[in-house]
């Protein structure tokens, strides 16, 4: 949508239809923006503590695993490809973690969360092998290791679970602590954001992701290494969800071989309530982020205005469909409205 | 030579060979009468909704709804009897609800152009949240035994289950619409290439809408089973279940892109993977080996035409 690979339109022309996506682009993040104040706002004029700091911390914390692992989504659903097993990768990651502290007593923070990311990496550099060498449709291989990471998961946990008490306290202090007030994983999970925005934004082969998804045939025809760049996004979708299995851990303390069941669905959901086409070419990190703090937000406000917790699911459900509905009707005006840029300049 | 290769004759060996490995390691136990009986009630809500699902993936779409609306249709079934209704019009009430669900997934799909993954993962929080709101997190029992009798006792003189009764009439069905029908034709040649299909004269979203529809109201049937197999109406009934249909259905040789794939290779699938998990269950075996198998199994059905198709490529390179 925002990146097209046809012949490069007159000069007058581009501007015209660059400014129309542009545009476009900022209305779809002020969207979600707009969308979260509609929730906020009311639920906090029902109940003003819900805008206190410590309740904002709260939900910002909440969403920021599922925001994490989005991030990762968002930059393997540009290239017209899936990840389902996110959350798998995130369980086996955060057993494996909590697994190496609690047998190596003394392992430093960094190394302990960098063996969580490594744990991420394998799992994604085995997605990325098996979609960009196999050249199989990536919904089926991540559905297969979805059911493999988990099974291993369970194979290795045998049952067991890891306790707080076995924990050293530097990593469940991360999952607490503050700096200048703002939670260290909400910090982590926006530093990951950015990094991924500027990634995609400005180097050559962020833009080339755009260009795989928009069009996989003509990327490869205008020289972009496919299967690289594929291989690379897996990658990056599995150290990310590494790094949220290691912050899992620090978050939740206790570890079983179940951490982050079902979670795909809830990821795929706030990436596409964020704006990235399902079927690639277009999105941002940024509002695959603002999604996931979207879905979060409606739980806890459910929450304080004593709406029964039932309703949740239906309205994450029913927001999904009203984000793409108003996606495809905006492309379609879209189009339209390129088509007549077009039309005056030959005129 | 080349049938030899097909996928699903790889799939009929392997359940030759879990056959014959689950007789032998169990001394005869795997084979027998009761033992069937029970493999049969633990796939045939995989079974039942694996049909209409077949079609749909082979019209290159996809449906995640359908676990969820095995789940309303069970809250419905609940909700309803607890209203007093009568079961004789709950039971084809609920199955119209399901044909509902698939419609409207179907429109949103065929009117708006939207593509059915994403609005089927909505759907999918959205039938099951609905199933939440109806029934909370209660659970409704008290069905009477004439009805939960269907899902835990054999057809008389047999040892078949009544699911899987069901299972089969319906996929003789299901198996002539698409293979020995002009609808199945239809179907195919959308999955393959739909603009083709399009200017070939064929009605694609019309057959699209039905194709949704089927799966929603199969979907229901389904929820109508599960609910009278546990005699328990409950939100939550099938939690998850989608990724296990779509797998069995993928495992069974349909691709996922849509124009190829055979029900029949669909049921093999089915009940191989509803063949080792019985035996890995009879054998005491944690059910996390069945996990990774099932994820193996599904890698291997993908990646073996895309092997297949680089040894022939070798084969012609070679002189």
């Amino acid at each position: 949508m925002t990146t097209q690979l046809d012949a490069p339109p007159a000069p007058a022309e581009r501007t015209a239809a660059r400014r129309l996506t542009t545009r476009v682009g900022r209305f779809r993040e002020l969207g979600i923006v707009v969308a979260l104040a509609l929730v906020i706002v009311p639920t906090a004029i029902v109940n003003p503590r819900f805008v206190q700091p410590q309740s904002l911390r709260d939900l910002a914390l909440n969403a920021s695993i599922v925001a994490l692992l989005a991030v990762g989504q968002t930059l393997v659903v540009i290239t017209r490809n899936v990840d389902l097993s996110v959350g798998s990768v995130l369980g086996l990651s955060a057993f494996l973690t909590a697994q190496h502290f609690a047998d190596n007593p003394g392992t430093p923070l960094v190394a302990g969360i960098g063996f969580g990311i490594a744990v991420g990496l394998a799992c994604g550099l085995l997605n990325g092998l098996l979609v960009a060498l196999g050249n199989v449709p990536s919904l089926v291989v991540t559905l297969g290791t979805l059911y493999v990471f988990r099974g291993v998961d369970y194979a290795l946990a045998q049952g067991e679970q890891v306790n707080a008490a076995n924990l050293p306290d530097a990593l469940l202090n991360l999952g607490s602590s503050r700096i200048a007030g703002v939670p260290v994983l909400v910090l982590i999970t926006l530093v990951v954001i950015v990094v991924a925005a500027v990634y995609l934004r400005s180097y050559r082969s962020g833009r080339e992701l755009y260009a795989i998804g928009s069009n996989p045939e003509a990327a490869t025809l205008a020289g972009i290494p496919v299967a690289k760049r594929t291989l690379t996004t897996f990658v990056l979708s599995g150290l990310v969800a590494g790094l949220a299995g290691a912050l899992w851990v620090a978050r939740y303390g206790t570890v079983d071989a179940a951490a982050g069941t079902g979670l795909e669905l809830q990821v795929v959901a706030a990436v596409v309530v964020g704006g990235v086409a399902i079927f690639g070419g277009s999105g941002t990190v940024a509002g695959a982020a603002l999604g996931a703090l979207l879905l979060g937000t409606i739980t806890s406000c459910l929450v304080v205005l004593q709406i029964p917790a039932f309703w949740q699911q239906a309205i994450s459900g029913a927001l999904l469909l009203s984000a793409i509905t108003v996606d495809r009707l905006l492309a379609l005006r879209l189009a339209k409205a390129l088509r007549r840029t077009e039309g005056t300049s030959h005129a | 030579m080349r049938n030899l290769l097909r996928w699903e004759t790889a799939l009929v060996f392997l359940l030759v060979v879990v056959a014959l490995t689950g007789q032998v390691g169990t001394d005869g136990s795997f084979l027998s009468g009761g033992n069937l009986f029970y493999l049969g009630l633990d796939i045939g809500e995989i079974a039942l909704i694996a049909l209409p699902l077949t079609l749909v993936i082979v019209a290159g779409e996809i449906d995640l709804s359908v676990a969820s609306v095995l789940g309303l249709s069970s809250a419905l079934i609940g909700w309803l009897w607890n209203a007093g209704w009568p079961l004789e019009t709950i039971l084809p009430t609920v199955v119209v609800a399901g044909a509902l669900c698939g419609a409207f997934n179907g429109l949103l799909v065929t009117r708006l152009g939207l593509p059915s993954l994403a609005v089927t993962i909505g759907t999918l929080a959205l039938y099951r949240g609905l199933a939440l709101v109806v029934l909370g997190d209660t659970a409704v029992a008290d069905f009477p035994a004439s009805y939960t009798a269907f899902g835990t006792t054999p057809v008389p003189g047999t040892n078949i289950p009544y699911p899987i009764l069901l299972a089969a009439v319906l996929a003789v069905l299901f198996g002539i619409a698409l293979h020995a029908s002009s609808f199945g034709r239809s179907v195919f040649a959308i999955g393959a290439n739909e603009e083709g299909a399009r200017f070939s004269g064929i009605r694609v979203k019309r057959v699209k809408l039905s194709l949704f529809v089927l799966a929603g109201a199969v979907a229901a049937i389904a929820g109508i089973v599960y609910t009278f197999r546990f005699s328990s109406a409950r939100a939550d009934n099938g939690l998850g279940l989608e990724l296990a249909v779509v797998a069995a259905v993928l495992l069974g040789g349909v691709s996922i892109f849509g124009g190829r794939g055979t029900l029949f290779g669909v049921l093999a699938g089915v009940l191989l993977l509803g063949g080792l998990r019985n035996l890995l269950i009879l054998q005491d075996t944690s059910t996390e080996v069945l996990t990774i198998v099932t994820g193996l199994l599904l890698l291997v059905s993908v990646l073996a035409p895309s092997i297949t198709r680089r040894v022939g490529n070798l084969r012609k390179a070679t002189p």
